[in-house]
């Protein structure tokens, strides 16, 4: 094992793509594929477990960003903040679900790319506002949406949540990503300036921006397609 | 100084109360195996690094078991009608997005104003947030105030709120826990060694002998690693020393920045279309009620793929 790397622990890869594959339970794909990894590096049982245990403790800060903010949020649920926002996008005439969300995904990567990362997020702006304003945007062209078109929509919003944080955080200098980056070429005996490594990161995130936003102009044809269809029907 | 051990421990009282209120909740047909569940992650957050490591690992490996035969369900919600939803938006108006608003900016302030105030108290001083979480922690205090603004403007009880977050936690069920399990999984793997098994078979079976091919084995390399480690940060290292460095730089002599920039985002290419970033593409599905959990991905797999096929070429010309 000193000059060939070991490839066993490859095993625990193989048991993850199989899991997801079969749409097995994720958690137990994980669970699964921890055991097959331990052993495949020749592990003990009870060295599994440990490690298995000290990482589980080590890394319990990651949850912390979803659930802390589900009081207040639920809270404003039952108070009706969806339908607020609701009835304010419905209000504006030119607003559809695509150009709802690529304003959004314009001020969450701007936002980001300034180092403002915490304006956004699934649990407290997806869920409660953006999701809800771009179902009622298409609702006020469309009339009511089928299931599918819906749960599309919602898909949507959080997918645009994730593009505009990903290729706007990168450009921001003291994101954790460059300092990772630095740290890691500087260890091969590279020295590159932070600066020059978020400003090469621009054309990947302008690029990111245009795709994005052409599909969500999809998204909208996809919607009118619908309107269409729905107005036919009646007619007959 | 507000450390991160205090929202430990209000995460794990509201998990406990998730527990306790599944428990007493007679409408859950699973009541039992679901308050064990959600019981036992209060532990962890109650318990913290007094747990040794080997009850922490059976813990975590219960709890998978519990989830993974389908016997933690959610509890009845007591939802409010959508039309006293309405009236109540209509009464309280604008008001509503104060709260939301407050998480953001407090988080904001945190970490930038706040971030070197410190207490004094003569011998003892120490700063207020603490400085090696300072995110999550400025975060925390952004949640506490959003809760407390909102219970003032609805007027409602911090007990309500907690039977609210409640039936957010149900609604999500074992999604919650997936993100966190799966940053172990990542742990193991790279205590096992795969990165560098991953970095063998990736050096020696392709053939980098035309400039563009490099360019593209170094991309997809890089999104196909994060769709299976799930995470960007676990991808670059290893792509970048097996590819990036010797390859990209050393024979093509390519600007490391180029190099370094453009293979971050081709790693996150893959995080839009793995499972395995869970807390962005799963948790997001189960937190907007969407039937198929692999909605969010299938939303973003057309941005993932060009985006990828223009990194291999923004590469190819920049570099």
């Amino acid at each position: 094992m000193d000059t060939a790397a070991n490839l066993w622990p490859l095993l625990g890869i193989l048991v993850v793509v199989a899991g997801f594959l079969l749409r097995t339970n994720p958690v137990l794909v994980v669970i699964a594929a921890c055991a097959v990894t331990g052993l495949a590096a020749a592990f003990s049982p009870a060295h599994i477990l440990e490690s298995l245990g000290s990482a589980f403790l080590k890394t319990r800060n990651l949850p912390l960003i979803l659930l802390l903010p589900l009081a207040a949020i639920g809270l404003l649920e039952r108070a009706g903040l969806k339908e607020h926002a609701q009835a304010g996008i419905a209000r504006i005439r030119s607003a559809t679900t695509g150009r709802l969300l690529t304003v959004y995904l314009l001020v969450r990567e701007l936002a980001a790319a300034f180092g403002l990362t915490s304006l956004g997020g699934h649990p407290n702006m997806v869920r409660p506002l953006i999701a809800p304003m771009a179902e009622a945007a298409a609702e006020a062209r469309v009339g009511t949406l089928s299931e599918a078109l819906r749960h599309r929509i919602r898909a949507m919003s959080a997918a645009t949540d994730n593009v505009g944080l990903f290729f706007g955080e990168d450009v921001f200098v003291a994101f954790g990503a460059i300092v990772l980056m630095q740290t890691i070429l500087r260890a091969e005996g590279l020295e590159v300036d932070p600066l020059h490594m978020a400003l090469w990161g621009i054309p990947t995130a302008v690029t990111a921006f245009v795709i994005h936003a052409w599909n969500l102009r999809r998204l909208d044809r996809r919607i009118s397609r619908e309107h269409l269809l729905r107005e036919r029907e009646l007619r007959r | 100084m507000i450390a991160i051990d205090f929202f430990y421990l209000l995460v794990g009282l509201l998990f406990a109360a998730t527990a306790v209120m599944n428990l007493r909740d007679r409408g859950n047909p699973r009541r039992f195996t679901t308050a064990l569940f959600w019981g036992l992650y209060a532990l962890v957050y109650l318990a913290g690094e007094r747990l040794p490591p080997l009850a922490a690992g059976l813990l975590m490996v219960a709890m998978a078991l519990v989830a993974g035969v389908k016997l933690v369900a959610p509890g009845r919600a007591q939802a409010v009608p959508e039309a006293a939803r309405r009236a109540s938006a209509a009464r309280l108006g604008h008001r509503l997005l104060l709260p939301a608003l407050a998480i953001p900016v407090v988080t904001m302030l945190g970490s930038t104003l706040l971030k070197d105030v410190s207490i004094d108290l003569g011998t003892f001083v120490e700063p207020l947030l603490d400085p090696k979480n300072l995110t999550l922690v400025s975060m925390g205090c952004g949640a506490i105030a959003a809760l407390a603004l909102a219970c003032a403007i609805t007027r409602a009880t911090p007990l309500q709120g907690v039977r609210e977050a409640r039936r957010l936690i149900d609604a999500m069920g074992w999604a919650v826990v997936l993100p966190h399990m799966l940053a172990v999984l990542g742990l193991l793997f790279s205590e096992a060694g795969v990165g560098k098994a991953v970095a063998h078979v990736t050096t020696s079976y392709i053939a980098m002998d035309s400039r563009l091919v490099a360019c593209a084995a170094f991309c997809i390399g890089m999104a196909l690693f994060t769709v299976v480690m799930g995470n960007g940060f676990a991808a670059f290292p290893v792509i970048a020393g097996g590819v990036g460095i010797p390859v990209l730089v050393g024979v093509y002599h390519a600007n490391p920045a180029v190099m370094a920039a453009i293979g971050m985002f081709s790693a996150y290419c893959g995080t839009l279309m793995t499972p395995m970033a869970a807390n962005f593409n799963v948790v997001p599905a189960a937190l907007l009620e969407l039937p198929d959990k692999n909605a969010v991905i299938k939303a973003q797999l057309p941005t993932a793929l060009p985006l990828l096929g223009a990194n291999i070429v923004l590469l190819y010309f920049l570099m």
